[in-house]
């Protein structure tokens, strides 16, 4: 085996931790990047898509014969033209999903379960037809009594979305259906001894509300189906391994007669990891003959694709007088929407995650309602149990008189830690960033009169898995970098970064590309923050494979063993003087003569990614409120996390950055508005309002490194953690400020107004 | 009914074409100019990542019909490059890593280089409100008002 030393110099790294613009930079900048609506075939129709416009109906039946005699309209399909499916649970993100649902989800069958649930879809030759066509096409529902809010929906009398729901995780299992789906549970130790020591105890009720992931970019693709059979799918997606899976299953067609191309995509956060279009697509292609393009609207993103769920906490959480929390307890109920799979489950699990605690307990119910099925949001499922927590440590930490920054830190999870959700922790980067939180110059400097500063901390497991890299050498030396991943948001520059260390080249003779379902194996989506390092692993192992090839190329050209040559600084060398004096050869020289000496060179690897480092964060914020408005303004925000190692320290400083600032959004502004008939008030970005570049300060970020032992460069996922302690750090900072705890999501002007309003009516009252 | 005939300049290009009259410009650029660096986030003039400039002014192409560049002069994403060199905006985005995604991204460029061509000197604040009608969900804005900030500096010579 030829040595090996990853091309490092003095056990440093070269270009780990550099910044150099990234490779897709140019078409960005230029207009010329191809997202999934800009892809034109010959002759492509436009597909369209009818919608239920109430949110929870019977459908009796479907008539599409008017709509099918309009000129220039070339196909419709309905339920009728998909099979049902089976129970069948498989990996979406981080969330299982159940084809017997996905098939309901992007067609109605039995029923209309939340207003924008697809009822058919039309392919034409021009939009305007089809959405003539969509007016055309009569539905004949008997419309049901709805359920929005979790209340509601437990209630004893409440209308059933699934009359053959029984709830999972029950023992024994209820006799009757309802709309929980599932209950579970972690435990360790014995809460109620836990709060019997405690000296304080503080119980509270928390919610959230719905939340968007609010991507630039709509879902769009182009579907192309071929008479024999084949087709391809241009779409954009997290994941079109994924894509293919689901569409395949759908479509009833064998994985290999499907090749899917991830376009550029205009973000997801989670929400481009399951199938909305792809399959109507397909369907309406393979119907007409000819190739078809859908792309949403952004009314429909926001009435048909998936939340993030709104959410109840009940928290109780005892501490002792000199810090020590000695149990923690939480009762959490997250909306699934109209199909289970809520990711309560991660909620759970991340909620007292932080945590060193020897009594925990954490039930988690996931409950169905007439909403668009939720979809994976950064994160999924952290953001609202760590708000709740995060929120009664900050209330602890003033009941008993101690820095919040100092309570933490004294109860922090730390290396060797059983989390509450069950493992130990390995290396991990709490501690590291409560200490940095502290010594920073934005906790200790000064704060105005009247405002408020907050700090909390947050965790997100991130995750590995299934992962494909291909290196071919060009031969001039360069390097085609294939991978499985769709770049979100930079990630071709941090896998180029990882193969020019691995292989000790200039990162600019490597060129990268996401390769299609066609090219290379099958590899998991870009979610769980697993691509700098899934990939990065997968990268690392293919410059490893190739290393060993130009070894044996230089071996055989200097006619001696393979061990007794290294790679090293981007060159094969003689393994010391006993090997013989030879010199160098570069990647350029064994590139050029590779067809002589046994053919091209080309790096693979397929791997199952294993120990993803958790990444923790901690959040400091000063906030300002109007107290005529309402209005909260975010005065300054810093952001510290771990992140293992950055590879380009600019793309993870923007994750930072990008996930704060959608957590200020969570918190003080994003909420779903409904209504009596169960139909979305707010499906725009008017309405809707998401966070713009006059609400938000620079966002100031503190990278901690503590290595993740399973990569070779220590790198971890960075990019969920960021989302999850900005709705706990600004409700902790609105309550310096107006000594007024805010446990309902968003602290929108109208609800800090009222609350402020309410603060004086005991006043009043007197 | 018939299309409409329009003569307009893209890029200072003369360009027809030939469009349905509830078209709007955005659609036309994409679909029948096939410039698709102007995106649709929304169709409503709430997001920006359509912007491009007429006669000097900037607009969000979703809210202006097709038929309405009759004889107007249209700048869009396309046109901001000079031959093989990038605008020095382009370029700082590119350094200040002031993209994730990039869907955005043209209409923040087209946006930007509007403002300094009024205010070849503006103020962070000024930037920000500026840049207020494009939307970016990536990047938390920081490093994009860094690079046209950086951007004027480079502008004005400094
Ligand atoms: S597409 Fe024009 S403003 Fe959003
Ligand atoms: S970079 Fe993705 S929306 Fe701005």
């Amino acid at each position: 085996m030829a040595a090996q030393n990853g091309g490092t110099t003095n056990g440093g790294t070269r270009w780990i931790g550099t910044r150099p613009v990234r490779p897709d930079g140019v078409d960005k900048v230029t207009g010329r990047a191809r997202f999934g609506a800009d892809l034109h075939l010959p002759n492509m129709l436009v597909g369209k898509v009818l919608r239920s416009p109430h949110a929870h109906a019977r459908i009796r039946s479907i008539d599409t014969s008017a709509a099918l005699a309009l000129p220039g309209v070339k196909a419709i399909v309905t339920r009728d033209d998909f099979d049902d499916l089976p129970s069948e649970f498989v990996p979406a993100g981080e969330m299982l999903i159940n084809y017997r649902d996905v098939v309901r989800n992007v067609m109605a069958r039995e029923k209309a379960l939340f207003e924008g649930h697809p009822l058919a879809a039309v392919a034409a030759t021009s939009e305007k037809v089809a959405k003539e066509a969509l007016d055309l096409i009569r539905v004949d529902y008997e419309v049901l009594p709805h359920v929005l809010d979790i209340d509601e929906a437990i209630a004893p009398d409440a209308p059933l979305l699934h009359e053959d729901m029984i709830t999972a995780g029950v023992e024994p299992p209820p006799s009757a259906p309802s709309n929980v789906a599932k209950v579970v549970e972690f435990a360790h130790g014995d809460v109620e001894a836990g709060f019997a020591e405690a000296d304080v105890v503080v119980e509270r009720e928390f919610s959230t509300q719905p939340v968007h992931q609010g991507y630039i970019e709509p879902h769009s693709c182009v579907a192309s189906f071929a008479e024999d059979g084949q087709a391809e799918l241009w779409c954009t997606t997290q994941g079109h391994f994924v894509v293919r899976g689901h569409c395949a299953k759908l479509l009833g067609m064998e994985v290999s007669k499907l090749r899917v191309t991830a376009s550029e995509i205009g973000g997801g956060f989670g929400g481009k990891t399951v199938v909305y279009l792809e399959p109507l697509a397909l369907a309406l292609s393979r119907k007409s003959g000819h190739p078809v393009k859908m792309t949403m609207s952004r009314e429909e993103v926001f009435r048909a694709s998936g939340p993030a769920p709104g959410t109840w906490a009940r928290v109780r959480v005892g501490v002792t007088k000199d810090g020590r929390i000695t149990a923690g307890e939480a009762e959490l109920k997250y909306q699934a929407g109209a199909f289970q799979g809520s990711p309560v489950q991660p909620g759970c699990m991340c909620a007292f995650a932080p945590y060193d605690l020897e009594h925990v307990k954490v039930t988690g119910y996931d409950v169905v309602v007439n909403r668009p099925k939720v979809a994976a949001y950064r994160a999924p499922g952290a953001p609202q149990s760590e708000y709740a927590v995060e929120s009664i440590i900050d209330e602890l930490a003033k009941r008993i008189g101690m820095d919040p920054v100092e309570l933490r830190l004294k109860n922090a999870a730390r290396e060797g830690t059983r989390a509450a959700y069950g493992p130990t922790f390995g290396p991990i980067g709490l501690v590291e960033t409560l200490e940095a939180a502290r010594s920073h110059e934005h906790y200790r400097a000064p704060l105005a009169p009247g405002r408020g500063r907050g700090v909390a901390s947050g965790f997100w497991f991130n995750i590995g898995g299934e992962t494909c890299a291909t290196l071919n050498l060009g031969e001039d030396g360069t390097i085609a970098l294939v991978a499985g991943t769709p770049d979100i948001g930079g990630s071709r520059a941090a896998l180029c970064l990882q193969t020019a260390e691995a292989l000790g080249v200039d990162v600019e003779k490597i060129r990268p590309l996401i390769g299609d379902t066609s090219t290379l194996g099958y590899t998991f989506l870009t979610g769980g923050s697993r691509t700098a390092f899934a990939s990065g692993l997968a990268v690392i192992e293919a410059s490893k494979d190739m290393i060993g090839q130009l070894c044996e190329r230089a071996a055989k050209i200097w006619n001696i063993p393979v061990d007794a040559v290294e790679w090293a600084d981007g060159e094969a060398r003689p393994a010391g003087a006993n090997a013989g004096e030879f010199d160098p050869l570069t990647l350029a020289d064994l590139a050029g003569v590779a067809g002589k000496t046994g053919g091209p060179i080309v790096g693979r690897a397929q791997i199952n990614a294993q120990g993803a480092g958790p990444s923790f964060g901690t959040h400091l914020v000063d906030v300002d409120v109007d107290r005529e408005t309402g209005r909260v303004t975010i005065e300054r925000y810093t952001v510290i996390q771990d992140a293992g190692k950055a590879v380009h320290p600019s793309y993870v400083e923007g994750q930072l950055q990008g996930g704060a600032v959608q957590g200020i959004g969570w918190a003080l502004n994003e909420e779903y508005v409904y209504d009596e008939y169960g139909r979305l008030q707010n499906p725009g970005f008017l309405d809707y309002r998401i966070p713009v570049c006059s609400d938000v300060p620079m966002i100031d970020t503190v990278i901690v490194e503590v290595a993740n032992p399973t990569h070779p460069y220590g790198v971890r996922g960075v990019g969920e953690t960021p989302i999850v302690p900005p709705m706990a750090a600004i409700a902790n900072a609105v309550e310096g400020a107006l000594g007024i705890r805010f446990t309902d999501l968003p602290m929108s002007p109208p609800r800090v107004l009222k609350a402020l309003e309410e603060a004086h009516i005991p006043e009043a009252a007197d | 009914m018939a299309r409409a005939h329009v003569i307009t300049t893209v890029n200072g290009d003369p360009v027809e074409f030939l469009c349905d009259t509830e078209q709007t410009l955005l659609d036309v650029l994409r679909d029948e100019l096939h410039l698709t660096g102007s995106k649709e986030g929304c169709a409503s003039g709430d997001c920006g990542a359509c912007s491009v400039i007429v006669d000097g002014r900037l607009v969000c192409a979703c809210l202006m019909l097709g038929v309405e560049a009759q004889g107007h002069s249209i700048e869009t994403i396309e046109g901001m490059a000079g031959g093989d060199r990038l605008h020095p905006l382009q370029t700082k985005f590119l350094e200040h890593a002031a993209l994730q995604c990039g869907v955005c991204t043209p209409g923040f460029l087209v946006a930007a280089k509007s403002l300094l061509e009024r205010n070849p000197d503006p103020t962070e604040t000024e930037v920000r409100y500026w840049l207020a009608g494009n939307l970016c969900r990536c990047t938390g804005y920081d490093k994009i008002v860094r690079a046209v900030l950086d951007a004027a500096q480079e502008m004005r010579g400094g």
